[in-house]
């Protein structure tokens, strides 16, 4: 049995015994350096072959829900789907219009794709496997998330073209809107952990009572702030329902519109990476980063909860694009700013009541109305000069 | 002194470039220049912050305003070489009085006492404890400028009408 628990213990480390063993062949003098090098260097290997999968889980998984079968020509169910998109787009010629920035236009998709992976120096993978613990993790990660929005910016501008430009504005606009609730929303969890650091917020999350983990979406405060936190992280990464800078039917590609071949793919890299960063991030906060849901399931290695939560939340992620319409622009911004604003302010009232209150079920009892009537009442008061209805066609006879 | 000389070049080519999105996006380089040197003197917090509010919100703004008022081509550059001189006089001059100022101070005379490591919880006593006057004026003042902006613009759009 001990042998059991031992096994488990070493398969859950297993990286960061492999790490030690391959740093014992470099001199001393040098080791934190390689040890650097080999963490990055794992994240850069992984998180990109991730994005090919998933690429192809979004488009088989959009194509069943649109009632078609997705890609299925390139291997059995189109799985080398990603490969042959991969020699695609370093095969295609890389056009630059001749109007084009070229300097500010060449280090744009260099910018998005650096400030996407520096957001994952922060994520703790599994016990024990966070590339670097910051004092104020959570907001080093909002910080690098915020260069995002001016490399979107330099590509927009850069092009010279209209619907770069106005892809770009609407695109940076959105972004701020929604940095502020992203932030707020992870207030609530900073507030509850008492530290800014994410390897202490998921070992606040790590511990159980009885079978049923003390994870913060369990909580009234917890579960609002995490839906609060997935819209604005839907809307930060640009994905549908919120991707009017970059829908097609809307304005051709927003504000990578003149940029093709490998640079195109660099964005649509950059993208994805930093959905799968935001949603790492709200794992860290709200799901309990590595921690198992159920505490006789703590065998099974860190990292597998870690990818498994990751791979639930963008395949919510996949099932909402393929279910709700599009934003149009001031429908987006009437949302950041009159719903989801005051809601993470209240949420933030509401976590703070949660704190001060004995344990107990009044407080659940007193935290879930604070959460649940202002939702009710702010949707209903928003909503009344509209009236939601199914829409009848007529066509002429 | 890597950081330093970015820093400098940074901030030196957004006021010498031609191009006003290219003196915004050196400015930018200039910003994350000062972060990573406070980062480097370990104020985790400051530096990340400076990051968080001049690169994400300050450069953007920027932006937004030269976007708002471009003009198709970039303006001619003035005439400028009597300025030049003075320019560079008065440049020197305050160099000279700060560098004067910090030689002589009492950091560079007396050795600097021990670092304090600051953590963001003490960031966060000191500013609802000691410092929570001024943290409330520039609420009012943050709220009194949005508000104000906010009547600006409805104003605007009124006018439209």
């Amino acid at each position: 049995m001990i042998h059991l628990v031992q096994l488990a213990q070493q398969l859950d480390q297993v990286f960061v015994l492999a790490k030690h063993w391959l740093l014992g062949y470099v001199p001393a003098g040098v080791q934190p350096l390689c040890s650097a090098v080999l963490s990055v260097l794992s994240v850069i290997l992984v998180f990109p072959l991730l994005f090919a999968i998933v690429t192809w889980i979004e488009r088989k998984g959009l194509g069943r829900m649109q009632n078609r079968y997705g890609p299925n020509r390139v291997g059995p169910c189109g799985i080398l789907q990603p490969i042959a998109d991969g020699v695609k787009s370093l095969t295609k010629e890389d056009i630059v219009p001749i109007t084009a920035d070229h300097a500010v236009h060449f280090l744009a998709p260099v910018l998005l794709v650096s400030a996407s992976f520096m957001d994952y120096a922060v994520l703790p993978i599994g016990r024990n496997m966070v590339i670097v613990n910051l004092n104020a993790g959570v907001l080093f990660f909002f910080a690098v998330g915020s260069l995002m929005e001016l490399a979107v910016f330099m590509a927009g501008w850069s092009s010279r073209s209209k619907y770069t430009l106005l892809g770009a504005m609407r695109a940076i606009a959105q972004m701020i809107s929604y940095e502020v609730p992203l932030v707020l929303a992870s207030i609530v969890v900073i507030m509850q952990a008492g530290s800014l650091s994410t390897v202490a917020i998921v070992n606040r999350q790590a511990t159980y009572t009885g079978i049923w983990p003390h994870w913060f979406v369990f909580t009234p405060w917890g579960f609002a702030g995490f839906v609060l936190f997935m819209i604005a992280a839907t809307a930060e990464s640009n994905r549908s329902p919120f991707d009017l800078p970059e829908g097609e039917s809307e304005i051709i590609a927003g504000y990578y519109t003149e940029y093709s071949g490998f640079k195109f793919a660099l964005f649509f890299m950059g993208e994805y990476i930093g959905m799968f960063a935001t949603s790492g991030m709200a794992i860290t906060l709200f799901l309990g980063g590595w921690s198992a849901p159920l505490s006789f399931l703590t065998w099974i290695p860190s990292y597998f909860w870690f990818f498994a939560k990751l791979l639930t939340l963008i395949a919510v992620f996949i099932w909402v694009r393929g279910t709700l319409p599009r934003l149009r622009m001031d429908q987006l911004m009437n949302l950041a700013w009159e719903f989801i604003l005051p809601m993470t302010l209240l949420n933030i009232i509401t976590a703070g009541v949660w704190y001060y209150m004995p344990t107990g079920s009044i407080r659940w009892f007193v935290c879930s109305c604070m959460v649940i009537v202002p939702c009710i009442l702010l949707s209903r008061g928003l909503k009344q000069k509209k009236r939601f209805q199914v829409r009848t066609y007529h066509f002429t006879q | 002194m890597i950081l330093a000389v970015l820093t400098v070049a940074g901030m030196a080519s957004a006021m010498g470039l031609r191009n006003a999105v290219h003196c915004v996006l050196a400015l930018t380089l200039g910003f994350t220049g000062v972060a990573a040197l406070y980062l480097q003197l370990d104020a985790q917090f400051v530096g990340l912050a400076q990051i968080m509010v001049y690169v994400g919100a300050v450069a953007i703004l920027i932006v937004f305003v030269i976007m708002m008022t471009h003009r198709s081509e970039p303006a001619a550059p003035p005439n400028f070489i009597s300025l030049w001189t003075v320019g560079s006089v008065v440049a020197a001059a305050v160099f000279a009085v700060l560098a004067w100022a910090i030689c002589c101070s009492a950091a560079s005379t007396q050795g600097l006492p021990p670092q304090p490591g600051v953590t963001v919880q003490q960031i966060g006593d000191a500013l609802m404890h000691r410092f929570l006057l001024p943290l409330e004026i520039m609420g009012l003042l943050l709220t009194a400028a949005l508000i104000g902006a906010v009547v600006i613009a409805m104003g605007h759009k009124e006018d439209m009408k």
